[in-house]
């Protein structure tokens, strides 16, 4: 139980973050990504600002044993830099500068009813199913 | 910049808390991927917590006096098609802004740096090449 307020907290934060930012705004990200037209370079303080927190605290989670909650921490296992993995970031990346929208912003604009944000997530859907039935998940390492 | 900053260190306490909390990569590709393994729902419940909390906080934002701006393109096939690539990439590879690009990098990792700089730079190149078509967004 108290797993799952921990993991609904974050989700909160992680989404205000998102707000407040103004990430979840296509247009800015769209400005963000457009280096040699009219260039809104302010969305680099989101990504240094979440990427230094998470680094500092992942770097001090060394010291226990394990999570507050949990019983291991669920480091990822995949490591590898293959094809699957280019391909992926670069069909993500293309779609990205398409609309503006990655998926975290398209969750957290849901309740704005938007039938465009509603239209994409339902099509974020159906590509992610697309690739698992097509593709199949990564094997893992083990 | 100071709203951007705010924004990154609030999304970047969310993931240290979900991580310190409960030893999980606060990635919305796995969140996304959780929704259709609900057969492992014990091992997945926390990713359902996780969406709930993302999603009420747009109302809460809103009730907290925040001024929210959505501006993007009318056009379905705009939305549609990318929708639909972006869901197919980040299946693909595992992971997108918040898996790779916050954790991954946070964690000092080769290959969420290499997915990170390769999806930015796709990113930047569409936008580009949609300016030198003059596509309208």
């Amino acid at each position: 139980m108290k797993a799952l307020v921990v993991a609904f907290v974050s989700g909160l934060l992680f989404g205000l973050g998102l707000l407040l930012s103004g990430m979840n705004n296509p247009a800015k990200v769209r400005g963000f990504l457009d280096i040699l037209g009219d260039w809104q370079p302010a969305l680099i303080a989101v990504m240094a600002g979440a990427v230094g927190t998470f680094a500092l605290v992942y770097a001090l989670s060394h010291k226990l044993d394990k999570p507050w909650f949990a019983y291991r921490f669920h480091t990822p296992a995949l490591n590898r830099i293959d094809a699957r993995l280019m391909l992926g970031a670069m069909l993500f990346g293309i779609g990205w500068g398409l609309a503006g929208l990655c998926p975290g912003p398209a969750l957290v604009n849901i309740a704005s009813l938007d039938g465009r944000i509603l239209g994409f997530v339902m099509m974020l859907l159906i590509g992610n199913r697309l690739a698992h039935y097509l593709v199949g998940p990564v094997k893992k390492p083990f | 910049m100071l709203y951007e900053l705010l924004g990154g260190l609030l999304i970047g306490a969310a993931a240290s808390l979900l991580w310190i909390g409960i030893g999980r990569i606060s990635g919305m590709t796995g969140v996304l991927s959780s929704l259709f393994m609900l057969e492992q729902w014990q091992r997945r419940s926390w990713a359902l917590a996780f969406l709930a909390g993302l999603m009420i906080a747009y109302p809460v934002f809103w009730l907290l006096g925040g001024k929210i701006d959505i501006e993007m393109t009318s056009s379905p096939l705009l939305w549609a098609s990318a929708g639909l690539i972006v869901g197919f990439g980040t299946y693909l590879g595992n992971g997108c802004t918040s898996g790779h690009g916050v954790c991954g990098m946070g964690r000092l990792s080769l290959r969420s740096t290499v997915a990170t700089i390769t999806f930015i730079a796709a990113g930047v190149v569409t936008v580009l090449v949609m300016n030198a078509l003059e596509v309208s967004v």
